[in-house]
């Protein structure tokens, strides 16, 4: 009936209420940018993106045998951002996500914007930043990064996920960390491969699709420093915090971010302790890198969207 | 996949059925949400919710048998919350050890954990019943009347009618493979996995072309009953003051549990 | 993109008996990548003909159809119901042209059968009362009444079909244009959609292979090969006419 890609679909539950409403917010600020970019596109778009959502959809349903009784998926944030632009294919996941979540139960409500956020606006965001360095190289070259983002994209889910998973006190991280990214590390190479040899099918049949100067749901050349900001966030992050797992712990301890002991540990009722209110310093390079990112990420929004607004107005 | 699930419960007609779609839309989340603001082991709290939500499914006539194996969907997922056994400081239970890993298994944790796998799994019952009473067009107009963008609401509608016509084509195309990859006795079939991996690359690669050339298509028959760019609904479930009030209804309910659960705990 | 205001939506110019509905006049068109698929087509359609369009297939049947209101633009003079085709005349013409694609799938693109033969009304600018009474109207006339709130996807491919010509009905076109209407039917479901279509009273023009459907319902008959209308006559005679034909690569039923 139907197929989970992969084990990234967070059920209701799983996340503290502060983790779930902060994922909202910042996947509903995200799309509104989508949904003002998308909507300045030709009228052609919105027949194009609903069909690419359907594709998406039924894309995650092809399986190849792996090993051992498991099977490789699409998880297809990567294939839809190089197909149809980064926004587009933001909106494209979401809609297929938000399907899969209320349609069939595959991925809570409440937790919905974590789950958009981790498998549809990272994914789309690192595959096309990546694949756009590429910009009039070889096709080899282009190839190579869309795999490359491929398996990044899974590897951020992987890592987002748990870090929400720990946040929310329901896992640990010094185990939870290294078993996420050590299956999805095996996953993302079925990702890799999919998306690798659909678009080099892409390319010798319909190479005008992929012609990075057609229409304008293209991104601009922003995007590679959104790619690369998400793939060291991955790459510094991952491998310090599996080895080092206190330390990350010591640190979102300070930021106010655990709470050990408690029942529910971040509650919003007010007979628990508000989070981010922790004096703690940013004194480990982990933190740093989240805070310097975060930043860096709401900046980018915040000049697009003004961006945006200007040219309406 | 042909049809919807919960098919065979949309044409019941019970008061639950008729209820508007937003309205609907608004108490699941407000109770899913009433759930997560449950504290860990607050048994009583859970029950009650429980009780309404087999209240609700027995007002909608519901299949209980099918509503539970369905809840189901959310267990492979508690391997994830796994650890919360070992993360809660509290009074110790026992103790495994795996190689240089010491897993301390206390009350708190153990509570923990439950609380987390009852959260989900009364949450998904909440999400079952409200698929299982609501047209899923109707939703879709629930969604809009929610406020959310005209884009997104129209990207989810075509999703919602290609899922299928899309899926059929996989299942032909993986049909087409099954057939194709006969394997000679005593020989290993399949070839190798950078060649499988490419068979389904191409199978995606494929199922592309036939979508963009499908969407062009539907293009023009939009194109062709007047369509210029600019999306237009009829406007269909207009909220009416019985509406509002069963949705203050439920948030006194739900404001009522949590001051409940908040002040014994 | 603002949304296109019809002054007039259900006045569109009043046609008599006899009088010329469509008239082509040297039409040609290639597509983007070189081929040529129409050429030098004039054409002229009478209110009230029935036509049959018959040809191979990448004969330029659907290219044509496409022409009709609009969706592509080749060389030469289009006029629909005395309207030059122009991007001023274009939401007319498509009121008055009442197009069917040949996949159903592709026709009906909303979740439901409501929202469907709704969104030509609702497109034409036409306030919600009148929206709902022309889709019952539209579902009457293809006799799936009550199918209002079905889901697209799960209906038969007969059903589709019927759905589909209702999403344009609903739109009161002055000609019908249907792209092999009769394809992938059982035989059941094709003679029911022989009934309806001799039922309907506009002016008609469907592209087919099926000449035992074009025999029993088109008065006239238009042959196209490569790109070119080959033959433009009496069905009777033309389809009896086994050297012409062959030809062009149909065979005598």
């Amino acid at each position: 009936m139907h197929f989970s890609p992969i084990l990234l679909h967070i059920p209701d539950g799983f996340l503290s209420t502060i983790v779930s409403l902060i994922s909202w917010a910042i996947t509903i600020a995200i799309l509104s940018v989508a949904v003002k970019r998308t909507e300045k596109l030709d009228e052609k778009q919105v027949p194009l993106m609903g069909i690419m959502a359907a594709f998406i959809f039924a894309a995650q349903m092809i399986n190849f045998p792996v090993a051992g009784g498991t099977s490789g998926h699409l998880l297809g944030g990567v294939l839809a951002a190089i197909l149809l632009g980064p926004w587009a294919g933001m909106l494209v996941m979401t809609a297929v996500i938000g399907v899969q979540g209320l349609l069939l139960q595959d991925g809570g409500l409440l937790v919905m914007g974590a789950n958009i956020l981790n498998m549809g606006l990272l994914t789309a965001a690192i595959g096309f930043g990546l694949y756009k360095v590429g910009d009039g190289r070889k096709r080899t070259l282009k190839l190579g990064l869309a795999g490359l983002g491929a398996w990044l994209s899974v590897m951020a889910g992987a890592l987002t996920t748990s870090l929400q998973l720990w946040l929310s006190g329901t896992a640990r991280l010094d185990i939870v960390l290294p078993a996420m990214l050590g299956v999805h590390a095996v996953i993302g190479i079925g990702e890799t491969l999919i998306t690798v040899s659909a678009l080099a099918f892409i390319f010798r049949t319909r190479p005008d699709l992929l012609d990075p100067a057609e229409g304008p749901a293209r991104g601009g050349r922003g995007w590679i420093f959104v790619g690369a900001a998400i793939s060291l966030f991955v790459l510094i992050l991952s491998p310090l915090a599996s080895s080092n797992p206190d330390g990350l712990e010591r640190v979102a301890g300070d930021l106010g971010f655990l709470a050990q002991g408690k029942d529910a540990p971040f509650s919003i009722l007010p007979d628990y302790t508000l989070p981010f209110l922790g004096e703690g310093a940013f004194s480990t390079i982990a933190a740093g890198i989240i805070g310097a990112l975060v930043v860096a990420i709401l900046v980018f929004f915040i000049i697009q969207s003004l961006r945006t607004a200007k040219k309406n107005a | 996949m042909h049809s919807n699930i919960f098919d065979r419960y949309l044409h019941n007609n019970s008061s639950i059925h008729r209820l508007a779609p937003q309205v609907k839309v608004v108490i699941a989340i407000l109770f899913i949400f009433s759930n997560a603001l449950l504290p860990d082991g607050d048994w009583l709290s859970f029950a009650i919710s429980w009780a309404v939500i087999l209240l609700l499914n027995w007002l909608a006539r519901l299949n209980l048998g099918y509503t539970l194996k369905r809840s189901l969907i959310v267990l492979p997922f508690t391997l994830a919350a796994i650890t919360a056994l070992f993360s809660v400081p509290g009074k110790t239970l026992t103790i495994w050890q795996i190689g240089s890993l010491e897993l301390i298994l206390t009350d708190a944790g153990l509570i923990r954990f439950l609380s987390i796998i009852v959260r989900s799994w009364l949450s998904v019952q909440i999400a079952i019943l409200l698929v299982a009473t609501t047209k899923f067009p109707d939703l879709i107009h629930a969604l809009e009347h929610l406020r959310l963008p005209k884009m997104l609401v129209t990207v989810i509608a075509f999703l919602y009618r290609y899922m299928s016509v899309l899926t059929d084509e996989v299942i032909r195309l993986m049909r087409a493979r099954q057939a194709r990859s006969a394997v000679l006795p005593g020989r290993n079939g399949g070839g190798s996995l950078l060649w499988r991996a490419r068979t389904a690359g191409n199978m995606v690669g494929q199922l592309f072309l036939r979508s963009y050339e499908r969407s062009d298509r539907i293009y023009h028959a939009m194109l062709s009953r007047g369509y210029s760019g600019h999306l237009r609904t009829l406007n269909q479930h207009e909220l009416n003051i019985n509406d509002w009030l069963i949705i203050a209804l439920a948030f006194l309910l739900i404001a009522f549990l949590q001051l409940f659960a908040h002040s014994i705990g | 993109m603002p949304p296109i205001v019809h002054k007039s939506p259900t006045t569109p110019p009043s046609l008599a008996e006899n009088k010329t509905v469509i008239d082509i006049n040297n039409l040609g068109f290639s597509y983007p990548d070189g081929h040529i698929a129409l050429k030098d087509i004039s054409l002229s359609i009478q209110t009230g003909e029935k036509i049959a369009l018959v040809g191979p297939n990448g004969a330029g049947k659907s290219t044509l159809m496409l022409h009709l209101n609009g969706i592509l633009k080749g060389n030469g003079d289009l006029e629909i119901g005395l309207l030059p085709l122009n991007k001023e005349n274009l939401p007319v013409i498509r009121s008055l042209v009442g197009l069917v694609f040949q996949n159903p799938d592709d026709q009906l693109f909303s979740p439901t059968v409501f929202e469907d033969v709704a969104f030509g009304p609702l497109h034409m600018g036409l306030d919600e009362k009148e929206v709902i009474s022309r889709v019952e109207e539209a579902l009457a006339l293809v006799d799936m009444s009550g199918f209002n709130d079905r889901l697209s996807h799960h209906l038969s491919t007969g059903q589709k079909k019927r759905i589909a010509i209702a999403t344009v009905l609903s739109m009161h076109p002055q000609i019908l244009v249907l792209d092999e209407p009769s394809a992938g039917l059982d035989p059941r479901a094709r003679r029911g959609l022989i009934n309806l279509l001799l039922e309907l009273p506009m002016t008609m023009l469907v592209s087919t292979h099926d000449l035992r459907m074009a025999k029993e319902l088109f008065p006239r008959v238009i042959i196209m090969d490569e790109g070119q209308i080959v033959a433009d006559g009496e069905t009777a005679t033309l389809l009896e006419d086994e050297v012409l034909l062959e030809k062009h690569g149909l065979e005598k039923e």
